[in-house]
């Protein structure tokens, strides 16, 4: 995982709400066995004509779009399946977080353990930042992951919420895995102590 | 059971026998009984414990099958599409070189994983149950803990055989009264979506409660559970009760003798205690449902099948005025006008939802004496191989022929169009299936979700129809 401490980039709206992992990335794109090109397969439906051509007003075949690190987009995002092929998706045309104001649990579960930043923020922030994008498209805000916060061009900063761990593990772009791994006696002493329940299969 | 004990609802039982460690600050180290990996979420969780040099910690506590790519061609029909043949090949190589149970291309048992693991056995009453699909969370009809996981999530499982999880919420469904005639379990779990939103339940588990959810059968449990996710929480449970023992006695995996009173004993201390509180709670009168259908792009987007298409332009809040308005135009559908008469393309009866045969025999009977109608493409289409060849043992094959259904081969098939079974773009399907998201069944394809009796009603009459007509 790269580390991410802070970040100050444009960003892209795609305001619509509960953008499903089908919208991110459709299912014909699954069959796959590595992380390669689903980037430009990102919003496909969306983001290309019948014929394959990409759609020149969709904002990701845009040069903008092209040099935007964060994704603004409607409430309930990445609801739908459980597919990490969304946030690999999502980080493979060149995000490093999404803004929205909630997010589907598996979704946001994944892209933690990826290292891109699900940011929630409140109503009324998310839609002074679509404003801003729409008024003025080259506005950069600053994300600062140490102190939580979405520091707008007004200087204003915005809280947002992430658990510890995540945090700790993306800011020093460490595997979740590792912590796991550190508990392979404790993983050792319940198997012993459950060895009557967690066998279940092998009676 | 002791009188001093706090109340606990199942969920708090479950998730509290499986914690490994819980370190203040951080997540729970969670213990995962059960693992169920399919071809398309599992390669690069494989290629990521080779680059690290792990093994599977516990390969009998995994369980492999394929079921999202395949072809429901019959079997002497070669497989032409190469991404699919890939993955099958990884998926074999995977299995063989970590040592885990697969059931292939070939296997009598293959199906859909969330069929077949029920079917086998392995998915038993106090479980924690994972897959690296997010209707995982259909295992919960039998009283498990069972939720989608992401790939990383599967290299996690595969190593350790825990996960790192932050404790969810409790969410109390009750549903209370007796069906009417043509209304089932699909109707109760798509009524509950239209009312709470996708988002709905999020951040929660859903715990289905009442004499509604008591009554049906564990196929018909399954169907409510694995639709949790469409309301937005990651796993949906109902307490194992007889109907749960009497399903589970006697399949492969099943305890067996002694072990069998052991883990009965076990199993009967799983249901919510009286007295035990939920962090939310929402009731149903299942006596008032009506036959459900959606309208929408979403699963949510629901309503009774007499109902009205609703109006966006009585929608105060305007991102959602917007999302329905949007909705409608990809579906081609006029505000305040009904569903029914709509006429339909495709009828679909399949996926995880509603493929078992219970669901089969129900459209079945209905099927029977009937002609799908001109119009209507209507695929049939198995949960597991077991479940088709259970249903010709009885005939089912022949009742949807002679209507003029195309009976095929087991898999996850038009659910999610990744295997040539696919909508074309603007036709009509009634599938009963899970999701209705743009393009889900096929690019420009347009979804209304339904119970099996619906979708049949629709294959016969050929446009959408109130069952209770036919019944």
């Amino acid at each position: 995982m790269e580390k991410f401490t802070t970040l100050t980039a444009t960003l892209v709206a795609i305001p619509t709400e509960n953008i499903d992992t089908d919208q991110i990335i459709p299912a014909r794109f699954l069959k796959v066995t590595d992380k390669a090109g689903l980037g430009d397969n990102l919003f496909c439906d969306w983001r290309y004509q019948a014929d394959g051509t990409p759609k020149p007003d969709f904002v990701l075949n845009t040069e903008r779009g092209k040099k935007a690190k964060i994704l603004l987009a409607g409430d309930n995002f990445g609801c739908g399946s459980s597919r990490e092929h969304a946030p690999w998706a999502i980080m493979g045309y060149g995000f490093q977080a999404v803004i929205s104001t909630s997010f589907a649990d598996i979704f946001r579960n994944n892209s933690l353990k990826l290292g891109l930043l699900p940011i929630a923020v409140d109503k009324e922030t998310h839609l002074q930042l679509l404003s801003l994008v729409e008024e003025e498209p080259t506005t950069q805000i600053s994300i600062d992951l140490q102190n939580q916060a979405v520091v707008l061009p007004d200087g204003r900063a915005v809280n947002f919420p992430i658990d510890n761990f995540s945090k700790t593990c993306i800011l020093k772009g460490v595997d979740q895995l590792g912590y796991l791994q550190g508990h392979a006696a404790a993983i050792e002493a319940y198997e012993a102590n459950h060895a009557d329940r967690v066998n279940t299969l092998a009676r | 059971m002791s009188t001093n004990k706090t109340p606990q609802t199942l969920f708090e039982k479950i998730w509290q026998q499986h914690v490994v460690a819980a370190e203040p600050g951080n997540p729970t180290v969670l213990y995962i009984d059960l693992h169920l990996v399919h071809e398309v979420t599992s390669p690069q969780a494989f290629t990521g414990l080779r680059q690290k040099g792990l093994k599977v910690r516990h390969p009998g506590k995994t369980m492999a099958t394929m079921d999202h790519g395949i072809p429901t061609t019959p079997p002497d029909v070669p497989i032409t599409d190469e991404l699919v043949i890939k993955q099958i090949n990884q998926l074999e190589t995977n299995c063989q070189e970590f040592g885990i149970p697969l059931h292939g291309i070939h296997s009598p048992n293959r199906g859909i994983v969330h069929v077949i693991g029920p079917e086998l056995g392995l998915t038993q009453p106090g479980m924690t149950i994972v897959c690296g699909d997010s209707h995982t969370s259909t295992h919960g009809a039998f009283g498990t803990l069972a939720f989608g996981i992401g790939t990383s999530e599967v290299e996690h499982v595969l190593a350790t055989q825990c996960l790192l999880q932050t404790k969810p919420q409790t969410y109390a469904v009750k549903v209370e009264g007796t069906l009417g005639q043509g209304v089932s379990a699909k109707d109760i779990i798509l009524n509950l979506i239209s009312r709470i939103g996708i988002g709905g339940g999020t951040g929660y588990v859903f715990e289905y409660l009442g004499s509604a959810i008591r009554a049906l059968s564990m196929e018909e449990r399954m169907t409510v559970c694995n639709m949790s996710i469409e309301g937005g929480a990651r796993a949906g449970m109902i307490a194992p009760d007889e109907i749960t023992f009497e399903y589970l006695a006697g399949r492969p995996a099943a305890p067996k003798g002694k072990a069998w009173e052991t883990a009965i004993n076990q199993w009967f201390a799983l249901p919510t205690d009286d007295g035990a509180t939920f962090d939310q709670e929402i009731t149903i009168d299942a006596n008032t449902l009506e036959p459900m259908i959606t309208y929408g792009t979403n699963p949510g987007m629901g309503m009774p099948i007499s109902g009205l298409i609703p109006d966006p332009d009585a929608i105060k809040d305007v991102s959602e005025r917007q999302t329905l308005m949007k909705a409608l135009q990809y579906m081609g559908l006029q505000a305040g006008q009904p569903l029914l008469g709509q006429p339909i393309d495709v009828v679909f009866l399949g996926s995880c939802t509603n493929s078992r045969l219970s669901d089969l025999r129900v459209a079945a009977q209905l099927v029977k004496g009937r002609k799908v109608a001109e119009t209507v493409r209507f695929m049939v289409v198995p949960g597991s191989q077991q479940v088709k060849l259970q249903a010709e043992a009885e005939g089912l094959d022949k009742i949807f022929k002679e209507a003029g259904a195309e009976w095929r081969e087991a898999g996850c098939s038009m659910c999610i169009a990744m295997n040539g079974d696919q909508l074309q773009p603007g036709q009509y399907a009634v599938s009963t299936s899970n999701r209705n998201f743009e393009g889900r069944q096929g690019k420009g394809g347009r979804t209304f979700l339904a119970s099996p009796l619906t979708a049949v009603a629709a294959a016969v009459t050929g446009k959408v129809t109130d069952v209770r007509t036919l019944l």
